[in-house]
């Protein structure tokens, strides 16, 4: 069944109130994460804010290499892989081919802040339009549970089984505050999936990550504070407390950066800073 | 663009055939002996409405051209020895999900950082894959600058044919070498625009584009269903197969030769200059130049095979040599594969070559 079949399907019938809803930008495909991973709320946000407006139909998905390798099985746009960690550079070529599409990348933390933190920091310090989704669960989920440049001091992961330490590996990095301190970066936030009101926060963040590429403003950043059940050895629940008490108050919550903050009549910055996009490459 | 000759070198060259061939976009990361090939296009590319960005690191270059080539643009990147070294996992990516782009290699000395002078070191990794799994590029072997230009239209042509990587092998002698160039399109280049509509039934653009019945479109090179990535691989190996209609080579006064030179690239002039020299004091040289290392000219190679001796003349220290013996091995007659190697990080002349050149043919008399 494809996605509009499906959203037929699903329309409510006469004296039906509809309450949550499917949306064609996500597929009815079951997903290969594990019970209890936020990363379909992720998804399923991501869904959304590229549903209203209608920006799926030109939007390019850059896929990276982890848990979220398979991002493109689920979202019915075009998608493309990129190698572990350069989905900022595959997106940058993407970007620069076609000045017209939506390009995002959906990346994990080993992705996006181990192997491909050089990719990742130069095309934000490009200001290319771009959105960053950084799924931070402070471990290597797909492989099986190492530590990640993520991980909290004093977590024990497969590679550090005594607790990260500071002094033999080094702390957890903070990637939207050091997003936000590159000229190239339009927005910088950090949101969490692990409560309602987080994930509210964190939608309406998400829009203006892309919004500020929509309006040629530059990079948009957001990291996602996740859960991951499995390699934390937690239940669900005791996952999502996790991020609360032991998350949050290591990578702190907020809005680091966004230059689209002042009202939308400013676009004179805007024209200058999308100078590099203006001629594009692709076909007419 | 008039019909008239300009002196510039063989990396400017390699600038104008792109942009002259419709190159849209070019990822790159400064090394000599090919930072012309970046600051000429970091002019030309934007005057025509195209995109220049100099990468973070050749990493990031390659990654740059798989995205534009997973968007069917034209797109290219050049670099030198250890800036392909750094590149060969996005190769690998882009034969994987059948995505089309031009690489320049200008050789330098290796292995390591070895020097910035001419070499061809390189051989392996250009025409045996040169990143994990199995994959092949197409290899073009300019030797002159004028063959820089030309063999930009052919290398975008192919590129997008096959919708595979392609490589430009050069070398610093190739790419510094100052010589009149004719800029004139081939006459069998292929417009851009053309190459571009080639790609319709599988690029990334939105599904938006493809009108009211588009549907989303996957790029990747991740098989992980059973049978899937055999089926894959299956694929490309067919693919590879379809290319040696591509092989091309340049003979030389083979037809009466006992002894057949076969050298590529600048060390192939270098020959061709020795050869000349032998002919006049009354030997009878011929030189065979392979132009598409890969696929390699093995049959034409062997159709000379019968009554002649072949001398490999490679800067490197023996890698051309496997692929020719390869071609002339268990052949009736007397074949003979010798072999002389000009050290990575010599500029060598005609005199240097001469000597193993008579050798060869006092084996065969």
């Amino acid at each position: 069944m494809d996605a509009h079949a499906l959203e037929a399907a699903l329309r409510p019938a006469d004296g039906e109130k509809c309450v949550f809803d499917t949306n064609p930008v996500l597929n009815e495909r079951l997903t290969h994460y594990c019970p209890g991973c936020l990363h379909g709320v992720a998804h399923r946000l991501v869904s959304e804010v590229l549903h209203e407006p209608d920006l799926a139909p030109r939007t390019i998905l850059v896929a990276a290499v982890g848990c979220a390798t398979f991002t493109y099985d689920y979202f019915n746009v075009d998608g493309l892989e990129a190698p572990h960690g350069r989905a900022c550079a595959v997106a940058t070529g993407v970007r620069r081919a076609r000045p017209e599409a939506v390009v995002f990348t959906y990346q994990g933390d080993g992705d996006m802040a181990a192997i491909g933190l050089a990719e990742s920091l130069h095309a934000a310090n490009r200001g290319e339009r771009i959105t960053s989704i950084f799924i931070n669960n402070t471990v290597y989920g797909m492989t099986g549970g190492q530590m990640a440049p993520t991980t909290l001091l004093g977590q024990k992961t497969t590679t550090t089984p005594e607790g990260r330490c500071l002094a033999r590996e080094g702390g957890p990095v903070h990637l939207a505050e050091i997003m936000a301190g590159l000229e190239g970066v339009a927005f910088a936030a950090r949101c969490a999936l692990d409560s309602v009101a987080h994930v509210r926060a964190a939608k309406k963040a998400l829009r203006r990550a892309f919004e500020v590429q929509i309006q040629n403003l530059g990079f948009g950043f957001l990291e996602l504070l996740s859960s991951c059940p499995t390699n934390w050895h937690m239940d669900p629940v005791t996952a999502a407390r996790h991020v609360a008490e032991s998350m949050i108050p290591v990578f702190p919550l907020g809005v680091f950066k966004d230059k689209a903050a002042a009202p939308s009549g400013k676009p004179s910055d805007a024209a200058n800073e999308s100078e590099h996009t203006a001629g594009g490459a692709a076909d007419a | 663009m008039k019909d008239e000759r300009i002196l510039i070198k063989g990396n400017e060259a390699v600038a104008f055939g792109a942009a002259d061939a419709g190159c849209r976009c070019y990822f790159g990361y400064p090394i000599t002996p090919q930072n012309e090939i970046p600051e000429a296009l970091a002019r030309l590319l934007p005057e025509r409405g195209g995109q220049f960005v100099q990468a973070e690191s050749e990493v990031a270059a390659v990654n740059m051209l798989l995205g534009a080539g997973a968007c069917g643009v034209p797109a290219m990147t050049s670099s030198s020895g250890c800036g392909l070294s750094l590149m060969q996992e996005g190769i690998s990516y882009m034969a994987g999900s059948h995505v089309p782009g031009v690489l320049v290699n200008m050789q330098r000395g290796g292995p390591g950082l070895g020097d910035i002078g001419p070499s061809q070191g390189d051989y392996f990794q250009a025409v045996k894959g040169g990143g994990h799994g199995d994959h092949r590029n197409l290899v073009l072997a300019p030797s002159t600058a004028q063959e820089c230009y030309d063999f930009m239209f052919r290398a975008f042509a192919l590129a997008f044919k096959y919708a595979n990587p392609v490589l430009i092998l050069g070398d610093a002698i190739v790419g510094q070498i100052k010589e009149p160039v004719r800029r004139m399109p081939p006459s069998d280049a292929v417009p851009a625009e053309a190459l571009i509509r080639s790609t319709a039934s599988w690029r990334m653009e939105g599904y938006g584009r493809r009108g009211p019945d588009g549907r989303p479109r996957l790029l990747k090179s991740v098989y992980l269903a059973e049978g899937a990535l055999a089926e894959r691989n299956r694929l490309l190996a067919q693919k590879y197969a379809s290319m040696r209609a591509e092989c091309a080579w340049d003979c030389v006064q083979t037809e009466d030769a006992d002894l057949v030179v076969v050298a590529f690239g600048s060390v192939a002039r270098i020959a061709r200059s020795a050869m000349r020299s032998l002919r006049r004091d009354g030997h009878r040289v011929g030189l065979f130049r392979p132009v598409t290392l890969y696929p390699f000219p093995a049959e034409a190679l062997a159709a000379l095979a019968p009554g002649r001796r072949f001398l490999v003349l490679e800067q490197n220290l023996g890698q051309m040599v496997e692929d020719v013996r390869q071609a002339v091995f268990g052949l009736d007659g007397p074949a003979k594969v010798l072999w002389h190697g000009i050290m990575p990080g010599l500029f060598a002349s005609a005199d240097d070559v001469r000597e193993p050149m008579l050798q060869a043919l006092g084996e065969v008399r």
